[in-house]
């Protein structure tokens, strides 16, 4: 069985709309009838990962993987990269502006989040030229 | 499950209105007739209200049904308050029922009362719940989270709806009364929506229906009205047993201040329900700790078998509270006695949205539905019968239509079968593509 590849937009600047992908990925998740959990733990990560990218990274993309055995998430972008992974994964480390704090984000719980909901995480960064965050969660 | 919500075949013409507005997508055209997939139905009742040709409708029970019974108690619904003009006393409607066929009178907001103090007894007494805990009031949400929010049936709060619990103690009170059977006696609410009336006699959470039967608010509405006229400076029989709290129910936020918790959110429109439901299964909403979910606006006033429109008949509940007292019902119940309100069962999933059973064969056909997809025009005009390109290229894949549905797909077709990019040149108007606008025209 060949994994299916779902790719999804996420548009920049836009923080209220931001959480659509991760809304859309849910839905076609269940007509999957994947265990509610994991799926929950997916749009959770992939909603966090939606919020970064459009707070640091002016939007980018999110590519989901469905395979019979794990689901794989990548969210892509062309921002301006992280300096310094290990401080970015602290918990409560936060770079984001005064408008997203003043929306309640930035609280520097999305790396973390995303870490502790998914099964596996890599962070694959380049200053200057973006960064992709892989998630994995088995099924 | 039977709905109430039904189509009226002659008057339906076939347009696409209803199918967009849907917000389970279980409405498809087929051979110029709407036609509702009976599973996905939440009975919310939208499409009763968008419908332009009147062609959607509800089907409550007829008033004749009370003469099969020896003794009939009317529940009227909070929300029938809200629909007379000048009117300042509650009893004035409840003498009407009496005048029109009934026996006697149960106030829905009565029960509501013993709903809600049961509910902030659960509270103080630290009764363990999954939270946030989800208003069980509205029956369209309850089937809707039961098809697409699984994980939040445990966050449901596990107690009937205040016209069942009526329902229960009316026809106990009846018995006691009168010395009839149970089965002798017929219990009927009055109600605001289709939803209310399909869950008389399909109820979420009961072993077995607890009512006779519903009817709708508008159906009754010109015959209660002639006969509350008839009953001016006449003395009345003093009915009305409830207070602030339970008339509250009647609109968004009457629920939840009637609990008188203060972390709870209040939502009333089918999509804002929806939105919030995605919310709370992502956890986005930690610190709230109940969740009231109307499917229609403003709550139960804003119900599409209503006669007024749901901001006046709110304006009205709250000026007919003001002469009511807070509360006039306590839920006094002992030990095993207490499970008067509690459901029979827990709320089961129903997976109305899963393409397959077997995993490997739902994937082959999500990736089936994506090509498909990718290959539509993304208009959603509708001209398939389908709602979007996306649940047309999920009933292709599902066998319920076919890919030349589409009149692209068959455009395209055609112009393949032509040998030519000219036939068929003519497209009507939102679908044409752009052209430059010729030399000269603008000066």
């Amino acid at each position: 069985m060949e994994p299916i590849k779902l790719t999804y937009h996420v548009e920049g600047g836009d923080l209220i709309g931001a959480g659509e992908a991760s809304s859309k990925m849910k839905m076609a998740l269940k007509k999957l009838d994947l265990p509610q959990e994991t799926i929950r733990r997916a749009a959770i990560c992939m909603y966090e990962g939606e919020i970064n990218m459009v707070i640091h990274a002016d939007g980018g993309r999110a590519e989901v993987e469905i395979a019979m055995d794990h689901i794989t998430i990548r969210m892509i972008d062309s921002g301006p990269g992280i300096p310094d992974v290990d401080q970015a994964m602290e918990e409560g480390f936060s770079t984001a502006g005064e408008i997203a704090r003043d929306l309640g984000f930035g609280a520097g719980m999305g790396l973390p989040n995303m870490k502790r909901y998914s099964d596996e995480m890599k962070i694959d960064t380049t200053l200057g030229v973006g960064t992709t965050v892989t998630m994995r969660f088995n099924l | 499950m039977k709905h109430s919500v039904v189509l009226e075949y002659k008057r339906c013409r076939g347009c696409t209105t209803c199918i967009k507005s849907c917000p389970t997508e279980a409405i498809r055209v087929r051979n110029g007739k709407a036609a509702i997939l009976n599973a996905r139905c939440i009975d919310c009742g939208v499409c009763i209200q968008v419908c332009p040709h009147k062609a959607i409708k509800s089907i409550s029970d007829p008033l004749d049904m009370l003469k099969k019974f020896r003794y009939c108690v009317a529940l009227p619904e909070p929300a029938l308050y809200g629909q007379f003009h000048n009117m300042d006393d509650i009893d004035i409607i409840l003498n009407g029922l009496l005048e029109i066929g009934f026996h006697d009178v149960y106030e829905v907001s009565k029960a509501a009362e013993l709903v809600s103090d049961y509910q902030r007894q659960c509270i103080t007494g630290g009764v363990d719940r999954v939270m946030p805990q989800i208003s069980s009031a509205c029956p369209t949400v309850l089937r809707l989270i039961r098809m697409r929010f699984p994980k939040l049936i445990p966050n449901i709060a596990p107690v009937i709806t205040p016209v069942e619990l009526a329902a229960i103690l009316a026809r106990r009170e009846a018995v006691e009364k009168t010395g009839l059977k149970p089965e002798e006696i017929g219990v009927f609410s009055i109600v605001p929506c289709s939803s209310k009336v399909t869950a008389a006699l399909t109820p979420d959470g009961l072993n077995h229906p607890v009512l006779d039967g519903a009817f709708a608010i508008r159906d009754i509405y010109l015959r209660l009205l002639s006969a509350m006229k008839k009953l001016r400076g006449q003395e009345l029989r003093p009915l009305s047993s409830s207070g602030i709290m339970g008339v509250g129910w009647a609109y968004c936020g009457g629920e939840s201040a009637a609990r008188m918790g203060e972390r709870y959110v209040a939502v009333d429109g089918i999509s804002n329900v929806i939105r919030m439901l995605e919310e709370i299964e992502d956890g986005r909403l930690p610190e709230a700790d109940f969740i009231e979910l109307n499917a229609c606006v403003q709550g139960c006033v804003g119900g599409c078998l209503t006669v007024e429109n749901p901001y006046g008949a709110r304006m009205r509940i709250k000026k007919l509270m003001k002469g009511l007292p807070v509360s006039r019902n306590r839920f006094t119940f002992k030990g095993k006695d207490r499970d008067v309100v509690k459901f029979d069962y827990e709320l089961q999933y129903v997976p109305v949205f899963v393409l397959d059973q077997d995993r490997a064969a739902a994937m082959d056909k999500l990736a089936k539905i994506e090509a498909l997809e990718q290959q539509l025009p993304g208009l959603h005009c509708g001209s398939c019968g389908a709602p979007s390109c996306r649940a047309f290229a999920e009933d292709v894949v599902l066998g319920r239509a076919s890919e030349e549905d589409c009149i692209f797909k068959m455009r395209e077709r055609m112009q393949y079968m032509a040998g030519s990019s000219d036939a068929d040149e003519y497209l009507p108007a939102p679908f044409r593509r752009k052209r430059e606008p010729p030399h000269g025209h603008r000066k």
